[in-house]
This record gives structure tokens, sequence and C-alpha cells, in this order.
């Protein structure tokens, strides 16, 4: 679905943000892209929607380079930025505007989403607060039916029910035929919906497993003896004693903590490699 | 429903699954929620529901029509009962023990708190 080839992008000279980048996604699948700020998270992701360009190598959706935005491209794609712009007009006059664009838009999922993140729909959008526009622009995006749906951060800016509501719609969207990406802080907010992980650092992608493999071969777990755990990869000491993470040795099947792999990884990138190869 | 931290999300799932059939809630040859309903409902990735009828079929605790959705099985709460036990002999009971040895209880201490417990519980 999403195949990105050797890819190299810098914003200045001799400051190389991507080089010799792979990444290849799939549909059907929930992927959540990971990596400390400045990375290149939300490049890699404009890289994806065709608002960025390679300077080397190419990265193709549904078999289209993204830097064409060709319009069956763009029909079959829909990014929600972290910061956006919305026009001061009322929901169904954005609709009329925006939804014949997307041939598989639907009506009624739309005003499903809405009715699930309690939006009132007879407001202007610009007189919604920042959190309110975000769950428009959600709801948009998934009743656009696009096969990539590409999410910046969808979390920041709301609130604590709507967050619960975002993971049943996003549950909802997930089919055969649709590759989700979503880059995220809130690891917490989503760990339950992500079934790939991919981690983005030093210029490339440096870990990109799905969750089972994951739970077959890394184990977390609380310890109160950090010698008694094994060969550790990551260790985070708490009152209640300390949290690592080692290697997966008995087939115990244990609950992956996003922040505690992600740590790991960034941390121990050749040990944890080795680990999965 | 409530996640707990240790254990992988699909057996917590299973778990949850496996409660209803126990509780009599669903009965042998009653058709449970789709997995997209159960993913929307417990907010997790449907893949993940997925694996977990995947799990529980493997155990013969649910059977699968194709296009239409899994079924509970007929001796399902016998064959729970039975995963249940060995996974809590395996998993819980060694460290349940482990506290007993550490307090310096003995067996017959805890049998008038497990009646107790019973009653109050379960009657």
């Amino acid at each position: 679905m999403i195949s990105i080839q050797n890819l190299s992008f810098s914003y200045r000279k001799n400051k190389p943000l991507f080089e010799g980048l792979d990444l290849n996604l799939e549909a059907g699948y929930i992927y959540g892209l990971l990596g400390k700020n400045g990375a290149g998270k939300s490049s890699l992701l404009k890289q994806m929607a065709g608002l960025l360009f390679p300077q080397g190598g190419v990265c193709k959706v549904m078999g289209y380079e993204a830097r064409y935005r060709q319009p069956d491209f763009l029909r079959n794609l829909f990014m929600v930025p972290e910061e956006f712009y919305l026009p001061q007009v009322r929901i169904n006059n954005y609709v009329k505007a925006y939804a014949p664009f997307y041939p598989d838009f639907s009506n009624t999922s739309f005003r499903e989403y809405l009715e699930e993140f309690q939006i009132p729909t007879d407001q202007r959008l610009t007189e919604m607060s920042y959190g309110q526009k975000k769950k428009v622009l959600i709801s948009f995006a998934l009743a656009t039916n696009t096969k990539a749906l590409i999410m910046d951060e969808p979390t920041n800016g709301l609130d604590i029910p709507s967050k619960s509501q975002f993971r049943k719609v996003i549950a909802a969207a997930v089919s055969e035929e649709k590759c989700i990406v979503i880059s995220t802080h809130q690891v917490r907010d989503l760990d339950n919906l992500i079934d790939n992980i991919v981690i983005i650092d030093n210029h490339k992608i440096i870990f990109r497993q799905d969750v089972d493999a994951v739970n077959d071969k890394l184990s977390f777990k609380t310890v109160s003896n950090v010698e008694d755990a094994g060969s550790v990869l990551y260790a985070n000491s708490s009152l209640r004693g300390h949290a690592v993470v080692t290697e997966n040795t008995d087939k115990e099947q244990s609950r992956i903590d996003m922040e505690m792999l992600f740590n790991a990884v960034l941390e121990q990138p050749e040990r944890i490699s080795k680990i999965f190869n | 429903m409530e996640f707990k931290e240790s254990q992988a999300i699909y057996l917590q799932i299973a778990d949850h699954l496996c409660e209803q059939i126990l509780l009599d809630k669903w009965k042998p040859d009653d058709r449970i929620p789709s997995v997209r309903e159960l993913a929307v409902q417990l907010e997790v990735n449907p893949n993940t529901v997925m694996r977990t009828c995947e799990y529980l079929q493997q155990y013969d605790i649910i059977y699968n029509k194709r296009g239409i959705g899994y079924f509970v099985s007929e001796n399902a709460s016998k064959k729970i009962i039975q995963l249940k036990k060995e996974r809590f002999l395996a998993n819980e009971l060694p460290q349940f023990f482990r506290n007993m040895y550490l307090l310096d209880m003995e067996l017959d201490e805890l049998k008038p708190h497990y009646e107790k417990y019973k009653k109050s519980n379960f009657k």
C-alpha cells in the first residue's frame, strides 16, 4: 500500500533528516509511528501525503508516486495534520465543498462519528474549540473511506472522554482494504489499537514489528530485583519495583508497554534487531 | 473492561469472553458478538480480537461458521475450567504459595476464609 524506498530528504544542506530510509506498509493494519521530537515523524507522513518531495528515492502510495499528487492518489488518501485550518463555514457547507473530492465519502457515517464525538452540527467551524475542530476533521477523515488514512498526533488536544470515543471510531474503521498510519507521543492513548509499531530515529526506520512478534520475542514485567530478570534490555525503577524489558525466554506473553519498548529500542537498537532477526 | 498490566491483551480479552460463558450469559451454540463489535466495545484493534478468537477456537471453546461468525461450543464451560485450572496452577499459584510461605501460613488457616468468601460472594 505504502512503499518508501531509499528515501533521502533534508530541510537544510548537510543536515539530513532521512537517509536511505525504507518502509513498507500494508492494508489491514494500524501502524503506530513513534519517534523523538524532531526525528521526522511529521515529515515522513507529509512525504506519504505528497506534501513534501523526496530528494532521493521514491515514496509510492497504491502505486502512485506521492509527489505527483495525481487525482486517483488524492481521492484515496486523507491526512489529518497536527496543525490544520478549517474555513469559517458550518459543517454542512464544509461537507458540500470537500466531500465531492472523495467518491467513497459516506454522509451517514460522518453524522454517526459526529454524534459519537458529541459535536453540535449547527456551529461555524471557526467558533469551535481546537478539540472540537479536531473531532470534526477526524470524523470527516474517517467518513471519506480513503484507502490510506494518515493521522499526525490525532489525540493531541482531545479531552479524556473523547480519547475513548476516538479508540471506538478507529476500531470500527479498520478494514482489510485500509491502511491507517498514526504518529503519536501519547502511546498510552492508543496502545491497544496499534498492531504494528514503527520507530524512526537517526534518519532511518530502526524498528518495525507487529505486536504478535513483540509478544513472542520480548517480555515486559515488574520485578523486585533487576538481577533476577535475566538479560535486561531496559529498566525503569519506581516504588513498585523495576519495570523491565527482557528477551522473552519462557513463552509467557506479557502486555506490551509501548513506552518501555520505545526506550528499549532507542537504547539498544543492535541487541533488539538481533533478537528480531 | 479494565485492562490489567501483566498479560497480553489478546489473552485478557480471552478471559473476558470466557467469563461471559462461565456466567451463562452466552450459552452453547449462541453466536458471540462479531470481531468488529467486540473491538469497538473494548476499544482495541480488531486484529487483536481476531487473535483471541483463534486462540479460543484452538481450545474448542468457540467454533467458526464461515461467513456467519463465532459460536459457543457445546462443552465450552468444561474446557474453559480445564484451561483456567492449568493456567492458575502454573501462573498464579506459585506466587500465592510464596506469599503464604513468607507469612508462615498453613493451608488449614485458609479454609474458613475461603468458606466465608464463597458465602458472601456467591450465595
